[in-house]
């Protein structure tokens, strides 16, 4: 049963990350990132990971691809772009590059054993919100705070940036 | 629900194919937009890397610290993935009030 | 005294230091010959009073150390001085000399300018402080300063006159010249130090006598590598060009510093490490040899020259070759020896043509001189004395040194001195055939200068005036210390079974004792003097009598009387080709410039326009800035400003970076 989710969520990120690049509509393209990232969601939760799980659907979906779509409203983009039109060259070679790496990675992960890391879904201990919570605020607490800061920072990066007149 | 394992090397396959994915979008659009999703994705790839070293780890004895580091990392990459965002926007928003667009391949003063 | 014996250079170096702002500030004439005369004088003082406590006491070498120079490791150098039997004879003629040159000076120079003066005066006792510490420095680093100063000071003085070009260019001719000798003085101490592992002269001297035979390789390299120094700084065979045109120089300095002190720096310098030489015969032949040829040579370019400091100068480097040519076989106290009586008659000589050249409005030149001797009486009797002395006629003070030296190079032959015996046996008939043309030489300028009728016109003669006395002195002291000061210091006690009586070879006996002879080698001649027999040496004696007397005669019936210079014009136009050799010096200059100086000059023009125009600056400055550009310029074709290329480019970094680091 496990490995039918699996495998049902991994051939629908894929598919629609394909639609997230290929489309020539951003509006169809942020929302097909939302499907992947709901698979990936799905995959955190097989994998015992509720509170990964959570925070994929909330945090990314409903809070930053939300401001991505808040954009192309306001920009009111409708371009009609297809993949790879342009510069011929850079897309020839993007497309052999971006598969040369795909490949790589791909042959990299083969040579790793299979069985090695095999998961025990649906009992990750760690994968709550008490253990992750607990280990925020003690052991990772200056990283947390930074996190805190850099948000702070690029939220003020961001007003300014984006003011109508300077 | 019977307890069949996933080998984690599906999920770095997984990760492995978003990747690609995603670079393949951020070289092949114009769009400033698509870039900044597909760069998203190659960030979920990552993340997804992660989550499968992490469960590799949680299967071991003493790996209860190595599992929770993992997923503290896609929680700090999220963090930073919202700031990275925001910015990105708004430098998106500056360049279409500047060229009445965000077609990437119109800014090229970046030149001699 | 002992204990301060820095007081002694300090003393000059404060006088010049003194002068030279004294020279800024336009100080008056008085007040700087009161600071340059008086800083020397009670140099001098604290000189002789040093000295009289050294000769009062143990006679041990004193040795003074001031701080650590140089600390490089294992190579340690002392700020040292070193006071022995022959430094000790070193600083008190070169003080004394110097404080009546000084003297002399005021009287010589009083014509310059207030800040020519104080310049002049400044140089001088610098020169003082720096010939002090060569010859007080204990070991090989210490010498080289003293000598680098006293170079330093030689060109600066030869090129006081700086505003005529001759003078620039004889003062740039003898700093370059003594360069070529200082690099082997330099290596020399290299080598010392590598060899032996010390730079310091009782150390060496310790090192050499433990093994004189081992070391004879080390020995024979070092010797000839200081001799080398000293052929330059001593105006040697092939190195003299330097000295007859360093005559630009003011007179006194002449005297001084290319006559009485610092040109003997070499044959000190020799005798100081005579243990080197004691200890390598090969490096001792090459001293005698290039001493030996040198002193004939210089001799016959000094019968032609008709300028009277030039006849002194090639004289001066004629004795300073019989100096080297007694060093060269061992009889370092008889080159020492010469220095000193050298120093009196030379140092004499060169003030009385100084005062000719003074009453003569700035004349050097000889056929335009004679008859002097009724309007200078007390410079042509110095000058008579001064030239006897230096001619050998018996008694005065060059006679006693000279005749030492020549009696020890015939010893040299005779007992066949490191089997090069009859190659010294030639030196000497050399060296006797020298001591006729300086007698020929010194009587021929005193004749054509003192006798005759003056024959620089009418004005000129009226002008004609006896120096002043602060000229005068110096001249009357030195002319009498020709005279006693060579029997007084070393008469020839030997040739009258009372050797006692010969006090400088008892006194320096210490210093050039002979080291244990190698390998059952009679090393120095010191001991092969006492191969001769007493008649032989009296031979000998009348033998250098009777030619000296010879050339005094010949130079007479040359340039006295009716006939006057008639009998010398005849012999010219016999041999005119030799004539023409001698007055032109043997093209030696041409010579140099020709084989030296002007492929020297080529080779700069070389490198001026071809390597250093052509290759460096087109070549690799503008070639490799245009290179750059040209690469820029097709590399910048790859600045597309696209982002998405820069992106590219990323992933194919990572992507090839991936790849390789498989």
């Amino acid at each position: 049963m496990v490995p039918v989710v699996f495998a049902l969520a991994a051939v629908v990120a894929v598919v629609f990350a394909i639609v997230t690049i290929a489309h020539s509509s951003p509006v169809i393209n942020v929302l097909s990132l939302v499907v992947v990232f709901f698979a990936m969601a799905a995959i955190f939760a097989l994998l015992g990971m509720d509170f990964l799980a959570a925070i994929q659907i909330i945090v990314y979906s409903g809070a930053i691809l939300v401001l991505f779509l808040f954009v192309i409203m306001l920009l009111n983009i409708r371009s009609v772009e297809r993949l790879g039109s342009g510069r011929r060259v850079q897309a020839l070679l993007g497309t052999v590059v971006a598969v040369g790496i795909g490949a790589a990675a791909l042959t990299a992960v083969s040579l790793l054993t299979p069985t090695s890391g095999a998961v025990y879904p649906g009992s990750l201990e760690t994968g709550t919100v008490v253990p992750i919570g607990r280990a925020l605020l003690t052991t990772h607490l200056f990283a947390f705070e930074f996190i805190t800061l850099l948000l702070v920072a690029a939220i003020v990066g961001a007003v300014y940036l984006a003011r109508r007149d300077p | 629900m019977t307890d069949i394992p996933i080998p984690h090397t599906w999920v770095l396959a997984l990760s492995a194919a978003l990747f690609a994915i995603g670079t393949l979008g951020v070289l092949l659009r114009r769009n400033g937009i698509a870039i900044f999703l597909s760069l998203e994705l190659m960030l979920n790839s990552a993340n997804l890397a992660f989550v499968a070293f992490a469960m590799t780890l949680a299967a071991r004895p003493d790996g209860a610290e190595a599992a929770l580091a993992g997923q503290l990392f896609v929680f700090f990459v999220i963090g930073v993935a919202a700031a990275e965002a925001a910015v990105g926007l708004a430098l998106f928003i500056a360049l279409h009030r500047l060229k009445g667009a965000i077609d990437v391949d119109r800014v090229n003063i970046l030149r001699w | 005294m002992l204990g301060n014996l820095w007081l002694i250079p300090i003393l000059c170096l404060a006088g010049a230091a003194a002068n030279l702002a004294l020279g800024m500030l336009r100080a008056n004439k008085r007040l700087v010959s009161i600071v340059g005369v008086g800083s020397v004088g009670l140099a001098t003082v604290t000189t002789f009073i040093a000295l009289s406590e050294y000769l009062g006491q143990a006679r041990d070498v004193i040795r003074e150390t001031y701080f650590t120079w140089i600390a490089a490791g294992e190579f340690v150098v002392d700020a040292s001085f070193q006071l022995d039997q022959l430094s000790a004879i070193m600083i008190s003629f070169v003080t004394f000399v110097g404080f009546l040159i000084h003297v002399y000076s005021i009287g010589y120079m009083h014509g310059e300018t207030d800040r020519g003066y104080a310049r002049y005066f400044a140089y001088l006792n610098l020169f003082m402080f720096s010939m002090l510490v060569l010859v007080l420095g204990s070991n090989l680093p210490v010498l080289f300063i003293g000598w680098e100063g006293v170079g330093l000071c030689s060109y600066l003085l030869i090129g006081y006159y700086y505003e005529q070009e001759y003078c620039a260019t004889a003062g740039k001719k003898a700093f370059i010249v003594n360069r070529i000798g200082d690099f082997g003085f330099l290596l020399a101490i290299f080598a010392a130090f590598a060899a032996f592992g010390t730079s310091e002269f009782l150390g060496l001297r310790e090192a050499v006598a433990v093994d004189p035979g081992g070391v004879r390789a080390a020995a024979t390299v070092i010797g000839l590598l200081l001799f080398v120094g000293a052929i330059g700084k001593s105006a040697q065979l092939p190195l003299y060009v330097w000295l007859p045109d360093a005559m630009a120089g003011p007179t006194p300095v002449s005297a001084l510093i290319h006559a009485a002190t610092m040109v003997t720096a070499g044959v000190y310098m020799v005798a100081r490490t005579n243990f080197f030489y004691q200890a390598s015969p090969a490096a001792m032949l090459t001293v005698a040899v290039v001493g030996g040829l040198t002193a004939v040579f210089a001799a016959t370019i000094g019968l032609a020259q008709n300028d009277i400091k030039k006849v002194l100068a090639y004289s001066t480097v004629s004795q300073l070759g019989y100096m080297f040519l007694g060093a060269g076989v061992g009889a370092f106290i008889a080159a020492i020896f010469h220095v000193v009586t050298h120093a009196f008659f030379k140092a004499c000589l060169f003030l009385g043509s100084g005062s000719v050249i003074h009453a003569c409005g700035g004349e050097q030149d000889m056929r335009k001189m004679g008859g002097l001797r009724k309007h200078m009486p007390i410079t042509y009797w110095t000058f008579v004395v001064a030239t006897l002395a230096i001619a050998g006629i018996p008694l005065f003070a060059g006679f006693v040194s000279k005749d030492e030296i020549l009696a020890k190079v015939f010893a040299a032959g005779a007992v066949d001195l490191n089997h090069f015996g009859s190659l010294y046996t030639l030196l000497w008939v050399l060296a006797v055939a020298g001591a006729f043309m300086t007698a020929f030489y010194m009587f021929r300028a005193v004749y054509m200068t003192f006798h005759g009728e003056f024959r620089g016109g009418h004005e000129a003669e009226h002008h004609l005036h006896e120096s002043p006395p602060s000229m005068t002195l110096p001249l009357i002291i030195l002319g009498a210390l020709s005279v006693v000061g060579g029997i007084l210091i070393g008469f020839p006690g030997q040739l009258f079974h009372r050797p006692e009586l010969n006090r400088i070879e008892h006194f320096l006996h210490p210093v050039m004792a002979p080291l244990a002879a190698a390998h059952g080698e009679v090393a120095n001649a010191g001991q092969a003097a006492h191969g001769v027999s007493l008649p032989t040496e009296w031979v000998l004696v009348i033998t250098s009598v009777l030619v000296a007397v010879a050339g005094w005669m010949v130079a007479r019936n040359f340039y006295v009387g009716d006939q006057a210079f008639a009998p010398a014009r005849r012999l010219a136009e016999r041999f005119p080709f030799v004539h023409k050799l001698l007055l032109n010096k043997y093209w030696v200059d041409e010579l140099y410039d020709a084989v030296v100086v002007r492929p020297f000059f080529g080779l700069a023009r070389f490198s001026w326009k071809v390597v250093d125009v052509v290759i460096i600056d087109t070549v690799f400055v503008n070639g490799s800035a245009f290179a750059v550009e040209l690469t820029g310029d097709f590399l910048r074709f790859l600045q597309t400003g696209n982002v998405r290329n820069y992106a590219l480019s990323v992933a194919l970094g990572i992507l090839v970076l991936a790849v390789v680091l498989w």
